[in-house]
């Protein structure tokens, strides 16, 4: 699909309190457009509760409801069954939650949905850390990447796969997808829109002070995780997965990652990788498991 | 014509939950509540209840389900125990904050550890200061008649606030008694439909719970605040009119009981308040001049009722908790509502704790222990001794 297809319709509107250069923002804006005006959204603790601006001003012109931060999932279930009861069928429920709310905190919660077949898309943004609160790790930060509270060396682990912990919940369907492919997110949420049950779509969102880069440089961090292979593209439907775009190329070897290097030397979180000196130790570290994964979802997913 | 219905306190419950029609209920089992839901789940297969029952995965996505639903402008209904209630706690703010009438029964029991499935209103009382409403039971007929009282109150447009039922572990939830159980006409002709304060609506897009400055947050505390005292009024008027209708009274904030010539007064709650009714003729037969004045809502907190009650009697207090590092919930509360208007003496008892029996004969004995002028001002009955 061309992007001039995209509906013109706005229900992101202007006067939000995000930071310049916001991926969440970019998000928003896309799933709004796919969904349309039929939506209810429940939001957990996370900057997108800042992003809708100060009480009683909203950004936003999609009915949305914010919960404590571990709740979302938990809360979109009751709308569901609440609207479903009054037979208001057409409306599309979306809990919208970032990294924190739902690789750590919310988990429990987003399991129990997605196991009671609840009828809903949960969209996890990933920008890889905890923003509202200042920068600390979740479990979606890389390894070797800092927070404020990091002294030394960064996060000593590696990040969870969350999109393979999805899958062994055998949903219908659930996605990957990177505010830098702005098409591809529409037509995977417009997808799952139209399918009963429960979806999952998890947006990677290169955030500028998380992250530490300039903020005009957000869509271009997307990119380069993509073609770095340090994120992926992909679609899980009937238990099968489709990697797509520069992601499928990748994984049939049809072209080359990027070195992870070229993707991470943007990044201010890394810095300590690169100054004083070059640490050539641990950035072979990381392109190593990078490589280990791609193997793997080679030998699952080819 | 009025049906009876022999069943336990968590039975009851459930026929009131079902009665009142909500649309959904979200629940997670926890002894001793389990045959609540269980009751619920029953219903739901035979079809009598008709709305959504959600099987979540924990009290936590119990409650944010019941606001999740309820924001949709929905009727509410979920039950509860304990630790269930602890792990609520968070969400049990967030309902009362965004004046979502959830409808909750929490069977009070024991907080671990060690774990202990018996009798104890500690697990409430911590939760006093969420915003809820609580109501404290004292018969099986008291739970399914206040339930159906709390639908009317809680959604009331002055009130919009979560109901808290509480009744104790095992002393009503699993014991049977003979209920009257009025028609589903009847409560329908009492229960008017809800008409939510707000509601997550595609024709009115409105956000939620976003970023709130000082200002705008304090009205929000000071509305709460006044739609309690709006409950104090309405729970009379409801109380009333289900009396007019059913014949049936359980009291309003207060239950009194031979109050009207009392030297003394006790004031009590939940299962111990009804063993105390027994009590009380017994000490009557004894030619003691004491009354009992049993307390339903801890929250709104009936501070005007006591002050009146103490005006020609000293009060004896028996609490079921404990406020560790103070002294009983239930006694502190009264003495604050005495506080530079009254003369009256308080005396007040620890007991039950952990599930102990409270006979009448006990209670007997602590007021007898206060008329005799050996009580001090704070007893831990049973303990020490008395
Ligand atoms: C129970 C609870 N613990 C902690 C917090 C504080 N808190 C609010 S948002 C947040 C991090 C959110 O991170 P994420 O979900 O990744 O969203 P982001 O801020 O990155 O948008 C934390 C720790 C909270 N609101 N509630
Ligand atoms: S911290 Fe990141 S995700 Fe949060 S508002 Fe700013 S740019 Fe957006
Ligand atoms: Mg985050």
């Amino acid at each position: 699909m061309a992007i001039k297809e995209i509906p013109t319709e706005e229900y992101y509107l202007p006067g939000s309190a995000a930071c310049p250069g916001c991926p969440a923002t970019m998000a928003l804006r896309i799933v709004f457009k796919a969904i349309g005006k039929k939506m209810i959204m429940i939001v957990p603790a996370c900057c997108t509760a800042v992003i809708e601006s100060l009480h009683p001003n909203t950004s936003f012109n999609i009915p949305t409801m914010n919960i404590a931060f571990e709740a979302a999932a938990a809360g979109a279930s009751g709308v569901e069954a609440a609207l479903r009861k009054q037979g208001k069928d057409d409306i599309t429920v979306v809990a919208w939650a970032g990294d924190g709310g739902t690789y750590d905190i919310g988990i429990q919660a987003l399991s129990g949905a997605l196991e009671r077949n609840t009828n809903f898309i949960y969209i996890c943004y990933n920008n890889q850390i905890y923003s509202n609160t200042g920068i600390q790790r979740s479990g979606a930060t890389p390894k070797y990447a800092a927070w404020t509270t990091t002294t030394v060396g960064g996060k000593t682990e590696y990040r969870k796969e969350m999109g393979e912990i999805i899958q062994a919940h055998h949903i219908p369907y659930a996605a990957q997808a990177c505010i830098s492919y702005p098409e591809d997110l529409y037509k995977k949420i417009k997808k799952a829109k139209e399918i009963k049950g429960p979806k999952y779509i998890e947006i990677m969102a290169p955030c500028p002070p998380g992250w530490r880069f300039g903020m005009e440089k957000t869509v271009e961090m997307g990119t380069l995780s993509v073609e770095t292979g340090a994120w992926a593209l992909y679609e899980y439907e009937n238990d099968e997965i489709k990697f797509n775009g520069i992601s499928k190329l990748l994984l049939e070897e049809k072209i080359n990652p990027k070195p992870i290097e070229d993707w991470i030397k943007f990044q201010g979180r890394f810095r300590h990788l690169f100054i004083p000196k070059k640490d050539v130790k641990k950035l072979k570290e990381i392109q190593d498991h990078t490589n280990l994964i791609w193997k793997r979802y080679r030998k699952c997913y080819l | 014509m009025n049906n009876v219905m022999i069943d336990t306190g968590n039975y009851i419950a459930a026929k009131a939950a079902v009665m009142t029609q909500p649309d959904v209920v979200a629940a997670y089992p926890i002894t001793p509540q389990t045959t609540l839901v269980e009751g619920i789940a029953k219903y739901h297969e035979t079809g009598e209840f008709k709305g959504e029952y959600i099987c979540v995965e924990s009290e936590h996505s119990a409650m944010a389900a019941c606001i999740g639903a309820s924001a949709t402008g929905v009727r509410t209904f979920t039950g509860t125990s304990s630790h269930g209630l602890l792990l609520m706690h968070e969400m049990l703010h967030w309902a009362a904050l965004a004046r979502l009438p959830v409808i909750m029964c929490n069977i009070n029991r024991v907080v671990g550890p060690g774990w202990n499935i018996w009798a104890d209103e500690n697990d409430s009382i911590s939760q006093r200061d969420t915003g809820w409403i609580q109501f404290y039971c004292s018969s099986n007929q008291e739970i399914f008649d206040t339930i159906i009282q709390s639908f009317k109150l809680g959604e009331h447009e002055k009130v919009s606030l979560p109901v808290m039922i509480n009744y104790n572990a095992f002393i009503l939830s699993h014991t049977s008694m003979p209920v009257h159980i009025p028609t589903q006409k009847e409560i329908n002709d009492f229960l008017p439909k809800r008409k939510p304060l707000w509601n997550l609506d595609i024709n009115n897009p409105i956000t939620f719970g976003n970023i709130i400055l000082p200002p705008e947050y304090e009205k929000v505390r000071k509305e709460m605040q006044e739609s309690q005292e709006n409950a104090k009024k309405l729970i009379k008027e409801i109380s009333k009119e289900w009396k007019n209708k059913f014949g049936r009274y359980h009291g309003d904030l207060l239950e009194l009981y031979e109050c009207e010539d009392a030297e003394y007064i006790l004031l009590s709650m939940g299962a111990i308040g009804a063993e105390s009714k027994v009590a009380i003729n017994n000490l009557r037969k004894k030619g003691l001049k004491i009354g009992l004045a049993r307390v339903r809502t801890f929250r709104p907190f009936p501070k005007e009722e006591i002050l009146k009650i103490s005006k020609n009697s000293d009060l004896i207090v028996i609490d079921r908790n404990i406020s560790i590092g103070m002294e009983g919930a239930l006694f502190s509360e009264i003495k604050a509502s005495l506080y530079g208007k009254s003369d009256s003496k308080v005396y007040g008892f620890i007991s039950g704790l952990g599930g102990k029996d409270v006979t009448f004969q006990d209670i007997e004995k602590m007021c007898e222990k206060v008329i005799n002028g050996k009580a001090n001002d704070l007893e831990w009955y049973g303990l020490e001794g008395v």
